[in-house]
């Protein structure tokens, strides 16, 4: 199922001051690859998608996306790379309306400026059109949630599981190869959680897109993932297939601790 | 925006007279005395003595007194109820309460004369005059003075807790006749200018005082005016806005349509009948709407608190000017021609958008606080830059460049002479920046902005540039606010450091707050109030004799604004959805439209079939 190797990450380290966030990481990701990566809390997960999004400049090592050194781009232009991710604690634009929030995340796919839309020329109609289309037809990708009505109303009014379904939707308008999701079922019912583990399988069956999850749920990794990375203090300390990485005695360790009488 | 209950509903008897929360009462009481004392000492009713409202009943000066006891007499006993709530009937007590509270407004007044009387505090307290005593004891003496202010003050407050005991007609039909007196009285100008426009002289006369104030006929025909309006027009306008508002579509854009062309023919017609002064406030207005619908984009769309505004409309003003005037700084080599107005229009633009891009480039990668304190420093740089003697030889220094002819357009000559003509060619680059303006908003570029206000982090992650987006928005508000200052410089003629002050920057900010931050017609109303009806930073407004306590009422306002409606008057959707979040999700669960966590309503075609195993 893998293709050609679309990001690595070599011998990365962030600090912040003397704290060691992550250590000499080395990951990668293959085209159409779903890859999870999981931890304790407080392991590096967050930082390290911060860190390919451009939010947060690595202390040494290298990020390549396509062949291409990541290090030094801002955080719009990794999203015009071809990376967009979602956040943990939900940022939506909650006083846009739905079709806005997913019509401005296709600001770097587009270029009408200030002419064309003083003067409201043939180009600028026919690019907010396009824009429009395709901020419902991902919305539409969540059945119909996010479309009808709700179109016009603002972010604020959606339910929990929606906002994370439309922070998904924004981060699919701009047409990314890699879709990092940044624990996508937190706090979603097991029901709403099935369901979304399906639709993380479509992003890539359907739409095309490699996607990097940051999960707790160990049902939705085992149900997506075709590898899983084991972050721990900023360290990979286990990756392979599920059944690997769950039976590891390593990560066992780091998510239960040591047994008593080994500890001490 | 809440909810309350049915007015229909069975409402609980009312509650006993005695039934008071009377530390409230006190408190209240206290604030009221505290307000009359310290506008006295302002000297506010003093000041506005000279302003007659109904001739020779009524100043503004005793107005500035009066509103309080009877405001405060009617907010103590007001409740918002909200569902769940009991609403207990009005009666005796709401009297008691608002009597209450006025009797120790004015026990404070009464104080105040005692003490006018018995000490002399002129040195620290300028208005602690003669004159004040006067007026406070109606040139009776101090028994009097006591007497009167504790009568008034417990009327007063009483009539403002009887307006909740009014049937709902009743409270209309008073209001309304005080919105018009007051209205006749603050408009007279414009009402005397037009009569007399439409060749309606007798009707001035008849409404008016000679002097200035409404005569007492007038005031009565006026009232019979306000009354016939609560009775019949209110719920005719009430009707007509709802209709429009319910209009979409096609008949939307149509309605809209018919609102713009009134609103340009009134643009047009209204200052052929208008006279010189009215003119020239018109064309004040029409200068600070400019600047504020260009801060509003700054501000209101894209959210760079910018302090340091003045200085675009400085660059303006004196690229004008030095390119026009034949008395610029000595500095300029004699081959520089003096251009044109239209032809140095361009040159400010583009000076303009340059300004905008050399001070926003710094300055746009700070946030919030900082980057307005480091706009508002280079607000004051920029106009010490034209007074210092290093480039005095280019901008005149302290003397400022003089002599600068109007807008030549073949067939007249626009200049401050004529303020008609500027009033016109105002109107004419505010229709541009309103234009501008609506299109942005909807635009790429006004998306962006928005994202940007809204969370600047992730509208950086979701792809936009924001250095760029950001120094857009500067650059579109400099040149706006470009073209006002050469207006500015073409109307008056001459220009100095001294108009470019850092007062100017605040007075648009406050114009772009109280009218509605982000709302076209919001920046406009605010205009229209505060520089129309109170004055600019230089100019008075049609209440001239305000021009002493502008500041404090914009501060009064401002922060009553920022209590009470922080949205502005006419208020943009998304902000007052910002600001009233609660309420508005509580209307909107109310309403059904708020979505809750079980709402499955297409689990069926997505449940499972979607899943994916590991490869």
């Amino acid at each position: 199922m893998s293709g050609e190797r679309l990001l690595t990450i070599d011998n990365l380290s962030v600090t912040f001051g003397g704290l060691h966030a992550l250590k000499d990481l080395n990951f990668h990701v293959d085209e159409g690859e779903i890859v999870s990566v999981i931890g304790p809390n407080g392991a590096g997960k967050t930082t390290f998608f911060n860190m390919i999004s451009g939010m947060v400049t690595p202390t040494s090592g290298d990020i390549v996306f396509q062949g291409e050194s990541l290090l030094g781009l801002d955080p719009n232009q990794v999203t015009s790379r071809g990376i967009a991710r979602t956040f943990q604690n939900v940022r939506l634009f909650a006083n846009m309306t739905i079709l806005e929030n997913v019509m401005v995340a296709q600001h770097c796919r587009t270029k009408q400026g200030i002419w064309g839309t003083l003067f409201n020329t043939a180009g600028f109609q026919k690019e907010e059109q396009e824009i429009r289309d395709w901020g419902e037809k991902v919305l539409g990708f969540f059945g119909s949630r996010l479309v009808g009505y709700r179109l016009e109303q603002p972010a604020s009014v959606l339910s929990y599981a929606n906002r994370r379904r439309l922070e998904i939707a924004r981060a699919m308008a701009t047409k990314p190869t890699i879709i990092l999701l940044d624990e996508p079922v937190a706090g979603m019912n097991p029901k709403e959680s099935e369901e979304l583990t399906g639709l993380i399988g479509k992003l890539r069956s359907e739409w095309g897109f490699t996607v990097v999850m940051i999960e707790h749920d160990m049902k939705v990794v085992r149900d997506v993932s075709d590898r899983v990375v084991v972050l721990d203090h900023g360290e990979t300390i286990a990756q392979g297939s599920y059944e690997e990485v769950s039976t590891d005695p390593q990560v066992i360790e780091a998510y239960l601790g040591r047994p008593a009488e080994e500890a001490s | 925006m809440s909810a309350t209950m049915d007015p229909t509903n069975e409402l609980a008897p009312a509650r006993a007279a005695s039934d008071q929360d009377w530390r409230k009462l006190v408190n209240y009481g206290l604030l009221t005395a505290m307000g009359l004392i310290f506008i006295s000492l302002a000297n506010m009713p003093i000041g506005l003595d000279g302003r007659k409202i109904i001739e020779p009943l009524l100043s503004m000066g005793y107005v500035s007194l009066l509103w309080l006891p009877a405001m405060m007499g009617y907010t103590v006993t007001a409740e918002k109820v909200l569902e769940g709530m009991t609403e207990y009937r009005k009666g005796a007590r709401e009297l008691v309460a608002g009597a209450v509270v006025g009797l120790i407004g004015g026990a404070g007044l009464s104080l105040l004369v005692v003490l006018l009387d018995t000490f002399d505090l002129r040195d620290p307290l300028v208005n602690w005059s003669p004159q004040l005593f006067d007026l406070l004891t109606f040139d009776n003496g101090v028994g009097h003075g006591i007497g009167f202010w504790l009568v008034i003050g417990a009327g007063l407050g009483l009539s403002g807790g009887a307006m909740h005991v009014l049937p709902t007609i009743g409270r209309r039909v008073v209001a309304s006749v005080i919105l018009w007196v007051l209205a006749f009285s603050v408009f007279e100008t414009v009402i005397a200018d037009i009569s007399e426009g439409i060749k309606l002289e007798w009707l001035t006369d008849e409404i008016y005082y000679v002097r200035g104030g409404l005569s007492q006929q007038g005031a009565l025909g006026v009232a019979v005016v306000g009354i016939l309006f609560a009775l019949f027009g209110r719920e005719r306008v009430r009707e007509a806005k709802q209709t429009f508002q319910s209009y979409e579509g096609p008949q939307r854009t149509k309605a809209n349509a018919v609102m713009i062309a009134i609103c340009g023919a009134a643009a047009i017609f209204l200052p052929l009948v208008l006279g010189r002064i009215t003119n020239e406030l018109l064309a004040n207005v029409g200068l600070f709407v400019l600047l504020a619908l260009g801060l509003n984009i700054v501000v209101g769309l894209a959210g760079i608190l910018d302090l340091g505004y003045v200085a675009f409309f400085a660059v303006g003003g004196y690229t004008t000017a030095i390119l026009t005037s034949a008395n610029r700084g000595e500095s300029w080599p004699d081959w520089m021609p003096h251009a044109h107005w239209f032809v140095a229009l361009v040159i400010v633009v583009l000076f303009a958008a340059l300004t905008g891009l050399f001070i926003g480039a710094p300055v746009i990668r700070m946030r919030g606080d900082y980057l307005a304190i480091v706009t508002l420093g280079f607000g004051e740089i920029i106009r010490l830059l034209f007074l210092s003697d290093w480039l005095g030889g280019y901008t005149g220094g302290a003397q400022g460049v003089t002599n600068i002819p109007g807008v030549d357009l073949g067939f007249a000559n626009i200049k401050g002479t004529d303020p008609r003509a500027i009033f016109y060619l105002v109107a004419v680059f505010c229709a541009l920046a309103i234009y501008v303006s609506w299109r942005l908003e909807k635009s790429r570029l006004g998306r962006a902005w928005m994202a940007i206000r809204e969370d600047e982090s992730v509208a950086e992650a979701m792809g936009i540039n924001t250095v760029n987006a950001k120094l857009m928005a500067f650059v579109v508000g400099a040149v706006l606010a470009s073209f006002s200052g050469a207006i500015f410089a073409a109307k008056v003629g001459s220009i100095f450091p001294t108009s470019f002050i850092i007062l100017v920057s605040i007075v648009i900010l406050v114009v772009v707050i109280v009218g509605g931050m982000g709302n076209i017609i919001g920046v406009i109303a605010g205009a229209a109030v505060l520089i129309g009806v109170l004055g600019g930073p230089k100019q008075p407004g049609l209440l001239a004799e305000f021009s002493e306590f502008k500041l404090l009422i914009y501060g009064a306002l401002l922060i009553w604004m920022m209590l009470k409606r922080p949205e502005g008057l006419v208020p943009n959707v998304r902000r007052s959805r910002e600001l009233h979040q609660d309420e508005f999700l509580q209307d909107a669960w109310l309403k059904g439209q708020v979505d809750t966590a079980d709402d499955h309503a297409d689990d069926e075609d997505l449940g499972g079939e979607g899943r994916v195993t590991p490869a």
